[in-house]
């Protein structure tokens, strides 16, 4: 099997995009990524385009063609893949096996989410479709009060003060302040946080990720073409791996614990020949603040009901032991939801190019993104390696 | 929305939501809800159809301020998690009493109600929610 490399990497502002549609931010994505590659369009041979709603909020489905025509390379091998929240990670873990087993040398994975053309009623809708529908979003189950029976149960186990949980969104925004792709580029106390409006309590509307607009997109391939392209930095996808967990939160046997990232983190890292104390700079799916909590723990960062600690002793800051969501995790820099596992790995790739700015890591080689579907019904990570 | 605009998907549906039918595996002796051929947790074909207890406790709750669109009229309204008598965990909503009176731990059982409508001229969708017991 082949090795497989980041050879270019672009990405749009998340934003509330009036001016531009769903095409509009995959096109563009994806054309910066190829310009930043150093190949050319005609060297893409597939195409895999990870969106969760696009048939739902813009009654548009066929991404993969639509977006071959649309920057110019009809005829490429193409398809959109779906995984909710973790579409990004899913389509990108399609993208690295069609280059690893050999038939690609150069691929295209792109992520895009257009939500504000919906009103926010039916965005809820449109992001319950990631639990059962006939069951569990039948009885007006909205995705942040599944969440919220995640934060009741965890504080009930662990007995975790909410503010030590809520801090994970002051976090993200202290970094996405210096990332100009972020939604929200301010900082906010922890003060608003808790005096924020309840969306589902015990969640506070700034303890929430955004409804956004955004597309990013990667060019990934073969050892050969990169070679052939002279670049001083190689960035290996060392590690791939997707995993899945029974379906709905409410069949499980524990949901303070998302087991498929305890799957997913294994293989990957497994692949990748590293443990947890190896990770240099680190994107987790806080798509809540108790989840970013609740992924350390199950990455092994962090005992179970400990995850807090590394966010209070300042190890997530970008000089502590573990970087984390240093431009701004998905609270601040935004969950456009089927881009967000594209954005991360977009984020690790500016990191270990040391292309990050005021948020730059000192000299990280490994970095890790999580991308979660729905509430841990899948979820992708991925490890990516400077390699020299 | 093609999904609300469906009869036989209600109809279809309508053994294991209005009488709250769940599976019993065989094999690992896991009780869960909605019955299904296949047990969740180990994968066994050998799951037995039951009719799970109309009583419970409200083990986690939330009270939905904002909701999916076709529940926008019922905001705000209280939907949980109960674990019924035989431990069987269920999603439904809480009705019959005011948001700020339900609490964890609250016995309740179950009644047939109007969850959602297909629009104006579609059908009603019914399903089981939870209401305060009685002693």
């Amino acid at each position: 099997m082949r090795r497989v490399f980041i050879a270019g990497v672009g990405a749009t502002r998340v934003d509330e995009h009036w001016d531009k549609s769903l095409r509009d931010l995959m096109r563009e994505s994806s054309l910066k990524a190829i310009q930043d590659s150093g190949l050319s369009k005609k060297d893409i041979e597939a195409i895999y385009v990870g969106n969760m709603s696009s048939g739902f909020l813009q009654g548009q489905e066929h991404l993969g063609s639509l977006l071959a025509t649309w920057i110019g390379v009809p005829g490429v091998a193409a398809a959109k893949v779906e995984a909710a929240c973790a579409s990004g990670g899913a389509a990108l873990h399609q993208a690295y096996l069609a280059v690893r087993s050999g038939v690609y040398d150069c691929v295209l994975v792109v992520g895009v989410e257009k939500m504000t053309d919906a009103y926010t009623g039916d965005v809820t809708d449109a992001l319950v479709m990631a639990e059962d529908q006939e069951y569990v979003a039948f009885t007006g189950l909205s995705f942040v009060a599944l969440n919220a029976f995640v934060y009741r149960y965890y504080m009930k186990k662990y007995g975790v003060r909410q503010e030590d949980i809520a801090y994970f969104a002051v976090h993200d925004h202290k970094y996405a302040v210096n990332n100009p792709l972020a939604q929200y580029p301010r900082p906010i106390t922890l003060d608003e946080v808790m005096k924020s409006p309840l969306v589902a309590d015990p969640i506070h509307l700034l303890e929430s990720a955004p409804i956004g607009d955004g597309s990013a997109a990667l060019v990934l391939c073969s050892e050969e073409k990169l070679k052939a392209l002279g670049k001083d930095v190689h960035l290996e996808i060392a590690g791939s791996a997707v995993a899945t967990d029974v379906f709905s939160l409410h069949e499980r046997a524990d949901p303070t614990t998302l087991l498929a990232t305890v799957k997913a983190a294994r293989k990957a890292f497994s692949m990748a020949s590293i443990e947890p104390k190896d990770v240099d700079v680190l994107e987790v799916h806080d798509a809540f603040t108790v989840l970013g909590v609740i992924h350390l723990e199950d990455m092994g960062f962090a005992k179970k009901g400990e995850g807090w600690r590394l966010l209070k002793e300042g190890q997530l800051e970008k000089d502590g032991d573990l970087p984390t969501n240093t431009m701004g995790g998905l609270k601040a820099r935004g969950h456009p939801v089927g881009a967000t596992g594209i954005y991360q790995v977009y984020e690790i790739t500016l990191q270990l190019r040391g292309e990050a700015g005021k948020n730059q890591v000192p000299d990280p080689e490994v970095g890790v993104a999580q991308n979660v579907g729905g509430v841990g019904g899948t979820v992708a990570v991925h490890v990516v390696r400077r390699v020299r | 929305m093609a999904y609300l605009r469906s009869v036989p998907r209600v109809w279809r549906e309508r053994e294991i939501k209005y009488r709250l039918i769940g599976g019993a595996c065989r094999s690992c002796g896991r009780r869960f809800y909605p019955y299904r051929q296949t047990c969740p947790a180990c994968g066994s074909e050998e799951v037995e159809r039951v009719k799970l207890p109309e009583t419970g406790t409200v083990e986690v709750f939330t009270v939905v301020r904002s909701p999916p669109s076709e529940f926008a009229e019922q905001a705000p309204y209280v939907v949980a998690l109960v674990r019924l008598d035989d431990g069987t965990l269920v999603p439904a909503q809480i009705t019959d009493v005011d948001p700020g009176e339900v609490y964890e731990g609250m016995r309740v059982e179950a009644a047939l109600r109007r969850y959602r409508t297909q629009g104006e001229r579609g059908i009603i969708e019914y399903g089981i929610k939870f209401r305060p017991l009685i002693q």
